[in-house]
């Protein structure tokens, strides 16, 4: 569950991290009191929860009080990736001497959490790790063990920082952490972290992310930052697309087929089982293929279920051709799943063994699935291909355009 | 609409039973069978759905009920 920038920095507030004044503005009249009240220039940003706020033209700074209400008036209806802003926080701009970043998330490969910290804040952290990756460092420390300053200290002196900047950046990195395990994030990040011109450090921007299973445990905190129950905080309202998914899921209580995330590519996904549609999606990524939507199926979804997963992902516009991959499976039925996207092929007047590129599903039944698909010559693979080739194989498909 | 991978089908002499057609009822989880005062129904929307268990074949006397997997026929 993702956090407002305005309710990341008032939790790091309460940490005693050091923020610069700002204030949460939702008209121009108040946009232009509090750039009065905070003093000299200011910047205006736009509240919303998708990343990208930057390019969009969500973010101005502005030099007297009557420039930031015009500011405002301009931000308020920009959608960042189609997103209307929650609100705009007017907040003091720093004079910046260096730019920092740092990061606490969870590190799947290792299993451990990891502090990454760079001396090139300010940009893209991903950009950085690829065009300068001796200038990024990833320290991982564990969530059970008792963690001290010092492990902070490795991480950022891991990023050549030395000096008086190590000294004063180790106790905001050490809160971060701690701020991290004590309340189940995912993310929590700052970006940039700046050196100001007087030596002193200051938050800039922040970004958190919370498991949402955490939220029952965490609920004082979430009253205090004025976050409802009821607020699912996705970064983006979803799609009609997402919601006729939703609605295929809900309609039949067996298993799961239907909770699809939409994205632009040609090549549809049905895909899922003990963790393989994300494995399956960044496969078909990796072999250069385009996703139009991610999905997860598992738990013995009915034929009918699988059915109209198919056709709806067949349904959306620049899908030719669909990818069935599984994990290997032992409580979902192979033929069943068979039958389903055979027949959603159908119904959605597609020749099967054209629009499945690959059906990828070993486990339970499968011999029984085998013979189905080979009726209507859908070419499949067992668990001999692992799935990062049948993922290439799909993606030969789209490419060859056959 | 009939299945296009499963067919079920119930010879018509124990069709008109009261008694089988609630047998047969109870015995699919998937619906594909429907008791009603004329005896039983096989509900055609509901045959893909088959999941190849025989407990049909169990509640009803030998040979009166058939599964048929139309994938495996020319
Ligand atoms: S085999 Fe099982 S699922 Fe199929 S019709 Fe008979 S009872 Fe129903």
């Amino acid at each position: 569950m993702r956090f407002y920038e305005y309710e990341s920095k008032a939790l790091f507030e309460k940490r005693g991290l050091p923020l610069g004044p700002r204030h949460l503005v939702t008209s121009a009249d108040e946009a232009r009191a509090k750039a009065a009240e905070i003093g000299g220039s200011v910047v205006l940003k736009s509240q919303v929860l998708s990343g990208g706020r930057m390019k969009a033209g969500a973010v101005k700074f502005a030099d007297t009080p009557d420039e930031a209400a015009a500011h405002f008036e301009a931000i308020l209806p920009i959608e960042v990736r189609g997103e209307k802003p929650h609100s705009i926080l007017v907040e003091s701009k720093s004079p910046i001497a260096q730019e920092y970043y740092v990061a606490v998330t969870w590190d799947g490969r290792n299993k451990k959490p990891v502090v990454i910290f760079s001396d090139m804040g300010g940009i893209d952290i991903e950009e950085v790790a690829e065009t300068h990756p001796e200038h990024v460092s990833k320290t991982n420390f564990s969530s059970l063990l008792p963690i001290t300053p010092r492990l902070a200290k490795e991480a950022i002196g891991a990023a050549t920082v030395s000096g008086s900047d190590l000294n004063k950046l180790t106790p905001i990195v050490f809160e971060l952490m701690k701020i991290f395990l004590e309340y189940d994030l995912t993310l929590a990040e700052i970006n940039p972290l700046a050196r100001l011109e007087d030596g002193s450090f200051a938050v800039l921007d922040g970004h958190i992310d919370m498991e949402a299973e955490a939220r029952g445990s965490h609920k004082a905190l979430l009253k205090e930052l004025g976050i409802g129950d009821d607020e699912t905080r996705q970064a983006r309202p979803p799609t009609p697309f997402e919601i006729e998914g939703a609605k295929v899921n809900a309609v039949d209580h067996r298993g799961v087929a239907g909770n699809v995330v939409e994205f632009d590519g040609d090549l549809g996904l049905v895909i899922g089982a003990g963790g393989g549609s994300l494995t399956l999606f960044d496969a078909v990524r990796k072999h250069g293929g385009k996703p139009a939507n991610y999905c997860e199926i598992g738990g013995n979804p009915s034929q009918s279920k699988a059915k109209n997963l198919t056709k709806l992902i067949l349904s959306k516009p620049g899908v030719d051709k669909i990818a069935v991959m599984m994990n290997v499976v032992s409580n979902t039925r192979v033929d069943i799943v068979a039958r389903g996207v055979i027949a959603g092929c159908i119904e959605a007047g597609r020749d099967p063994s054209e629009a499945i590129a690959i059906f990828r599903i070993p486990g339970a039944w499968e011999e029984e699935g085998f013979k189905i698909l080979e009726k209507y010559g859908v070419d499949y693979c067992d668990r001999s291909v692992s799935m990062y080739d049948a993922a290439g194989r799909a993606v030969a498909k789209m490419q060859a355009g056959s | 609409m009939p299945g296009l991978f499963i067919d079920v089908q119930v010879n018509a002499d124990v069709k008109g039973d009261a008694e089988i057609a609630r047998k047969l009822e109870e015995s699919c989880s998937v619906d594909i069978f429907k008791a009603t005062d004329a005896g039983v129904e096989v509900v055609e929307a509901n045959l893909d759905e088959c999941v190849l268990c025989d407990l049909c074949l169990a509640a009803a006397p030998e040979g009166s009920v058939r599964v048929v997997k139309l994938y495996e026929q020319d």
